[in-house]
């Protein structure tokens, strides 16, 4: 069965290692806080200039300057620091920042990823989206196999505005897990409890690659 | 020490004129100068060019400078919160220049340091990037992105003396200290304002250097976008 949104973010929290420094986007990349291991210890960036994102605070903590980049409420960790919108960009750019983790519409066999625009649409922005993707060394992506309508997100090459080039290294969806090859192409590495290969090929219109058994996944 | 204090929000925004160059602090609700907004309201001055990471929503922030149709263009991150600034974009009575977050701090950085322009990875290789000069420095492609300045800066701050000297608090800071360097006018409000001494020189944010107008503001809604909690 393919996983929900919850089950993504589990399995994303796996490749969570011990005392790196992490940037979560909006939506599932930010259930992945909730499933990291308790034995594992890292620090949670906010680009609005926040490094040690704590839990969302209780009713009686609520601090209205005290925001993650969702603008949600939340509080700060012991050891945590503030910091300028410039500066939060200098570690995210120089490269100071080990894993980002976001969402996406499109990501291209070749690494590239599309998530800011839909043509035809009202453009919301692209926020610190391209800033991140262009930076970060390790970027994961979290998101659906296919649309809404069906149609596969991982393909030979974006259709919709790309939002950087050659820079996804893995991808999770509620299908698989995927590695992107250097040379081009999505490796197969795992499949979701219950989901087949052939499924998964169905559902990819990139280069897939299948090398020996695909283990299922363990959540 | 020089005395900067005005007397109000009024006071300090009553010379900005039609078609100023505007940077407004904040990061969604959060960190905005709501009394600078407010007096703006009142002066009714329009044609103005906004520079700021969001819009508002529909009903505070900047939103409520588009309801009364005050700005000509937004250059903002992300405006995706807010009805009334998609009509306006949609029906063309609104320009937006849409700019990475990232970028759009180091532009307004690099103008108060005095840098023309510098090189930066975000962007490369999307339609961000049309029309830029772009440069490969060890194997890896950059594009040239411009200083940006402002006739006027809209700053919140938590704290300041009266010769400007400021501390923020939380993720309240954001864009504010950047745009303080950036305004050929930096005009502050701050939710307390103290006699020089008073603040500890070793937690001071932004020196009173660039600050040339300060007041203590009044009656801080300071709306939340995204109430979050946990159960006890």
């Amino acid at each position: 069965m393919a996983l929900d949104k919850i089950g993504i973010a589990k399995r994303i929290a796996q490749e969570v290692q011990d005392g790196t420094y992490i940037n979560l986007g909006i939506g599932i990349p930010t259930l992945v806080a909730n499933f990291i291991p308790e034995n594992i210890s890292v620090v949670l960036q906010s680009e609005n200039g926040l490094l040690g994102i704590g839990p969302f605070p209780e009713e009686d903590e609520v601090d209205a300057d005290l925001i993650n980049a969702g603008k949600q409420t939340v509080t700060t960790t012991k050891g945590s620091a503030l910091f300028s919108s410039s500066q939060s960009f200098e570690m995210i750019r120089g490269g100071h920042v080990d894993l980002t983790i976001l969402g996406a519409m499109e990501v291209s066999e070749n690494g590239d990823i599309a998530n800011w625009k839909i043509p035809g649409k009202m453009v919301k922005g692209m926020g610190g989206a391209m800033d991140l993707v262009a930076s970060a060394d390790n970027i994961i992506v979290a998101m659906q196999h296919c649309s809404r309508s069906g149609d596969s997100k991982l393909l030979s090459k974006c259709s919709l505005p790309i939002t950087g080039l050659r820079c996804v290294k893995k991808v999770v969806t509620d299908l698989a897990v995927l590695d992107v090859l250097p040379e081009g192409g999505f490796r197969l590495l795992e499949r979701a409890p219950g989901v087949t290969v052939e499924e998964i090929k169905a559902a990819t219109a990139g280069k897939l690659i299948i090398e020996g058994d695909i283990p299922e996944m363990k959540i | 020490m020089i005395n900067k204090v005005v007397a109000n929000a009024d006071e300090a925004v009553k010379d900005i004129p039609n078609n100023a160059v505007l940077m407004l602090g904040g990061f969604g609700l959060c960190g905005i100068p709501e009394n600078c907004i407010s007096a703006l309201l009142k002066t009714g001055v329009n044609g103005l060019t906004c520079i700021s990471n969001n819009a508002g929503v529909d009903d505070f922030g900047i939103g409520l400078m588009l309801q009364t149709r005050q700005v000509k263009k937004m250059i903002s991150s992300y405006v995706g919160e807010n009805a009334e600034f998609e009509r306006q974009l949609l029906s063309g009575e609104l320009e937006v220049d849409l700019i990475p977050q990232g970028t759009l701090a180091e532009r307004i950085r690099a103008g108060g340091a005095g840098i023309p322009a510098f090189y930066t990875p975000a962007g490369y290789g999307t339609e961000v990037a049309e029309g830029k000069e772009t440069r490969e420095y060890d194997g890896k492609m950059y594009l040239l992105e411009n200083w940006l300045k402002a006739d006027f800066a809209l700053v919140k701050a938590w704290k300041g003396d009266t010769s400007g000297n400021l501390i923020f608090k939380g993720t309240a800071r954001n864009f504010n200290p950047m745009m303080a360097m950036a305004g050929k006018i930096t005009i502050v409000e701050v939710e307390e304002l103290v006699e020089p001494g008073e603040l500890d020189p070793n937690h001071i944010h932004t020196p009173g250097i660039y600050v040339q107008r300060i007041f203590q503001g009044k009656g801080y809604e300071k709306r939340i976008e995204q109430r979050t909690t946990r159960l006890k």
